[in-house]
């Protein structure tokens, strides 16, 4: 249970919580979720949303599929849960795959991959489909607990920009938890830097967008990721947390 | 015991089956042990040929009384799953009465059912149900309530229901587990079946189960018959673990992996 922590989300932003392991961020994204009560402080989220009707939709960090269900099948859960709350009716089945299908397409998973089980898919498609799951509502606010974490370099790459293209297309609020201040950088309008159990003033990423490879590798890039790495240190240097190092070459 | 079986993997196993004859032979020839005793296994197929019809009656009696107790028992077994899976206080004040279950001897209550409900095909359908009840109940609640947290974040985040999270959730998620506990329990079925016929068999009744014809052919001393339908109960205690083994491998294919 975080104490004390104030914190404002604004509508249509994409905010992205770093930190070190143990200090907080997955308990605070749980917290806006409504998952974990806050003992004290005031967190802000807007809109202010919740996951039944599904406006508000929560990313795994593992992609928490059902292994029973297909791609498609997994998708339409949320549907199928959500849609008895939005209409009192409930969705049809043929109508929950009809809309999940579609989601997966701009999920840009490749159609075969529909009608596979998780146990068939790479780590990659399983997010896709996750985050299909998560979308597939159009939330207005999307928490992400830490989702590309265990791909490789490449997945982790073509998700961010999806989630980018997504964002583009239809904005929502995002609060993305993440321990890669690359990514931070990327995907956020602003990055809060957390100790144990405390957040920071959040520092505004005023990279122009859309966040292409020419964003990627200029020297505003740069400056940001730096600036996000001293406040890291800063909070280490503190004994606030143990931060954990950035890894050698800095951003990519 | 997941090792795929083709027709190499067989032949250890028979191997051992004849190994097992021979010295079965060499017993009697060397302690010139008589027939009343234990017959040859020539003499034992030579009996289960001459009774083949009553044998394959007895077996249908017997099998069709273990598949209705072993049916019940997954039905009756998994709603008791259901309902312990809801709550802690009931898990608690069942559970007790669960391992009662596994715990009392089955041919202590067999008596006492067969006095209650009769000389009966039900009777011995009960005691069925009794003996493979405890492995469904015990496997599809630990099914019931091994779910990831995260799984039941994502239903609880999206407000499902406790019916909802149950039956979109707890219930498939069981299924492997459930059929791990039929496994178990198909075995059961039959030793159940047989004992209650043991009893049911005495009341002078109709019933021909494989267990009523045994105590019969025990009592006249027909011990090729008797080791006859012994080889038959064993079969279709065979059967009906490869049936469940069938079931689980091909019909609920999708819910045998985790992601």
């Amino acid at each position: 249970m975080l104490r004390g922590i104030d914190a404002t989300f604004r509508a249509g932003e994409i905010v992205s919580l770093i930190g070190s392991s143990g200090c907080g961020k997955t308990t605070l994204l749980r917290t806006i979720a409504g998952l974990v009560p806050t003992a004290s402080g005031e967190l802000s989220i807007d809109p202010p949303a919740r996951g039944r009707g599904g406006e508000l939709a929560f990313v795994f960090q593992q992609p928490t599929l059902l292994p029973w269900r297909t791609s498609v099948e997994n998708v339409a859960l949320s549907i199928q849960l959500t849609g008895l709350q939005l209409t009192g009716l409930g969705v049809g089945k043929r109508e929950a795959l009809a809309r999940a299908a579609d989601e997966l397409s701009a999920m840009e998973l490749p159609r075969e991959a529909f009608g596979r089980f998780p146990r068939e898919l790479s780590g990659g498609m399983r997010m896709r489909v996750s985050l299909a799951r998560a979308l597939v509502t159009r939330p207005s606010v999307l928490l992400l607990d830490e989702p590309f974490a265990a791909l490789d370099d490449m997945s982790r790459g073509a998700l961010g920009d999806l989630l980018l293209r997504r964002w583009d297309a239809r904005p929502f609020t995002a609060v993305l938890v993440t321990h890669n201040i690359a990514e931070a950088v990327l995907l956020s309008h602003r990055i809060f830097v957390m100790g144990r159990g405390q957040i920071g003033a959040g520092i505004i990423d005023e990279l122009p967008r859309p966040r292409d490879e020419s964003v990627r590798v200029s020297s505003r890039f740069g400056e940001l990721y730096g600036r996000v790495s001293a406040e890291l240190r800063r909070v280490a240097a503190e004994g606030v947390a143990d931060v954990a190092m950035m890894p050698a070459g800095g951003p990519r | 015991m997941n090792e795929k079986v083709t027709w190499v993997t067989l032949v250890p196993t028979v191997v051992l089956a004849a190994v097992g004859l021979i010295a079965w032979q060499a017993a009697i020839w060397i302690g010139d042990l008589p027939p009343i005793l234990l017959p040859s296994p020539w003499a034992v197929l030579r009996s289960g040929w001459e009774l083949r019809t009553t044998l394959f009656r007895g077996a249908c009696v017997t099998g069709a009384a273990a598949l209705a107790g072993f049916a019940a028992s997954l039905v009756v077994g998994t709603l008791l799953a259901a309902l312990m899976s809801q709550s802690r206080m009931l898990r608690l004040a069942l559970f007790p009465y669960v391992i009662l279950l596994q715990t009392v001897p089955i041919v202590a209550i067999a008596p006492l059912l067969v006095i209650w409900s009769g000389y009966e095909f039900r009777t011995v359908v009960l005691v069925t149900l009794i003996i493979s009840l405890f492995p469904i109940i015990n496997n599809v609640t630990e099914g019931l309530l091994a779910i990831s947290p995260d799984r039941l974040d994502l239903f609880r985040l999206y407000g499902a229901s406790r019916w909802e999270t149950l039956w979109r959730l707890r219930v498939p998620a069981a299924v492997s587990h459930l059929m791990l506990g039929a496994r178990t329990s198909s075995g059961l079925a039959v030793i159940g079946a047989i004992v209650a016929e043991f009893f049911v068999g005495n009341g002078g009744s109709s019933y021909n189960g494989l267990g009523t014809l045994m105590t019969g052919w025990q009592s006249l001393g027909k011990t090729a018959a008797l080791m006859a339908a012994l080889c038959v109960s064993t079969l279709l205690g065979i059967m009906m673990f490869c049936g469940v083994q069938w079931v689980s491998n091909t019909l609920l294919k999708r819910w045998m992996a985790n992601d």
